[in-house]
């Protein structure tokens, strides 16, 4: 479990954004959401939508009580200058040391954008990358140095994939979770850095 | 006292010439000066400076000003999955883009209004931002410069205004509203209510009147994409 209770917690766009909807009941977090919105609650049901009250997403969302609103100048002063706990972006690829890609791959039509990632990836306590351990064709997006344009540097503390929670430490990458059914050297084919791990990585804790 | 309310969207952009630096307010679907926007694309401002989060939703929101072919240079964080004609508009050459990330373009903006010349930041330090700025170590820290972005003109959306200017927003539609008021020459808003000073008690006003400087009631359309 990677969110403690009371935390305060800005989940970005795609995997991230599911989170929410699988928290414990007995674990209460406060939701930071970068258009001005602290304490944002589930998402709004049929008929009580309000499209001033929407996530970063634009989807319609509601309240929990003690929530507040504020201009976006102080929804990134808050993920910029380490206010918030923990943070949890989606990823493209992920470097042993922490490096972070996630807006834009290489040849893709269109301008990209950055958003809020590189402002919450330089001042949240803590950084959660939440992605799929390779791409759809089967490429490593753990990687030893990353080829797509950057989010941040060092900036990664955790990754959790389909397969595995790994921890981004100085010394590399330490495997702390795996599936069920997968060994370490099968885990390892499809990562493109490292991966040490203290003896026999525990299976992943699913809540 | 100073007449600051205008009695149709038109008169209110009337003196937005050619050329001109424009601040847009929204995020996400909400607060953005949607009434504002159709006048000025009837307007037909050309050569336009836009800074502003995102780039429309197709027809929504900004995404006229670039299918009339308004706009000349984009100052963004994040233009849209469906911004089609300012994607297109990109393509072809016809617009040129500043990517900035969200947090930092509202503080460049915050800079312009509070009379700072810059300010260093961590963000963006070894990505694509950083290229041509100047890096230096703070603290430990690696940083980079980045400058104020000035404005001739802010359009926003407010919920309701008095008749000084003073401004309350809607939920989550303050959002870039009360950072773009601050920091252009002239900040036009329109708003769904206008009351007579006094209505709004002192310290619920978000956007204080000294910010506002032209007040426009539209009730036309509030969500655009």
């Amino acid at each position: 479990m990677e969110l403690p209770d009371g935390a305060y917690v800005n989940l970005g766009w795609g995997i991230p954004n599911l989170i929410a909807d699988y928290l414990p009941k007995n674990v209460e977090v406060y939701f930071h959401s970068e258009n001005g919105i602290l304490g944002m609650g589930r998402r709004a049901r049929p008929g009580e939508e309000d499209y001033d009250l929407v996530d970063a997403m634009k989807v319609p969302v509601t309240l929990i009580p003690g929530a507040s609103f504020f201009h976006q100048a102080d929804a990134h002063l808050m993920t910029r200058g380490g206010h918030l706990d923990v943070a949890v972006l989606g990823g493209f690829q992920v470097s042993e040391k922490g490096d972070l890609a996630n807006w834009k791959i290489p040849g893709a039509k269109g301008s990209g954008g950055i958003g809020g990632a590189m402002d919450i990836a330089a001042g949240a306590k803590k950084l959660i990358v939440c992605m799929e351990h390779t791409t759809k064709e089967g490429a490593a997006k753990i990687v030893r140095q990353c080829t797509y344009p950057l989010t941040g540097l060092a900036c990664v503390d955790t990754i959790v994939t389909d397969l595995a929670v790994i921890d981004v430490k100085p010394e590399g990458l330490m495997l702390r979770e795996i599936a069920p059914g997968w060994s370490i050297e099968e885990l390892q084919k499809l990562t493109g850095a490292p991966l040490t791990s203290p003896g026999r990585a525990p299976e992943i804790k699913f809540i | 006292m100073q007449q600051k309310i205008h009695p149709t969207l038109e008169s209110a952009v009337a003196d937005i010439r050619d050329g001109a630096r424009i601040m847009f307010g929204g995020f996400g679907g909400a607060g953005f000066p949607n009434n504002l926007i159709q006048a000025l694309s009837k307007k037909g401002t050309k050569d336009i400076t836009a800074i502003s989060n995102n780039c429309g939703t197709r027809d929504g929101e900004l995404g006229l000003m670039f299918k009339n072919g308004q706009v000349r240079h984009v100052i963004a964080s994040f233009p849209g999955p469906h911004s089609n004609y300012f994607q297109e508009q990109l393509a072809a050459g016809k617009v040129t883009l500043e990517l900035v990330p969200q947090g930092i373009l509202c503080e460049r903006m915050r800079a312009a209004a509070a009379g700072l010349c810059g300010f260093y930041t961590t963000v963006g330090v070894g990505t694509e931002v950083a290229i041509g700025k100047e890096e230096r170590i703070i603290e430990g820290k690696r940083c980079i410069l980045e400058m104020p972005i000035h404005a001739d003109f802010a359009l926003i959306k407010a919920e309701t205004a008095d008749e000084l200017g003073n401004l309350t927003y809607r939920l989550a539609a303050r959002n870039f509203n009360p950072i773009m008021a601050m920091a252009a020459t002239t900040t036009i808003v329109e708003v769904e209510n206008i009351v007579p000073v006094g209505t709004i008690p002192p310290e619920h006003v978000v956007t204080p009147a000294i910010f506002v400087h032209r007040i426009v009631q539209a009730r036309g359309i509030r969500y655009a994409g």
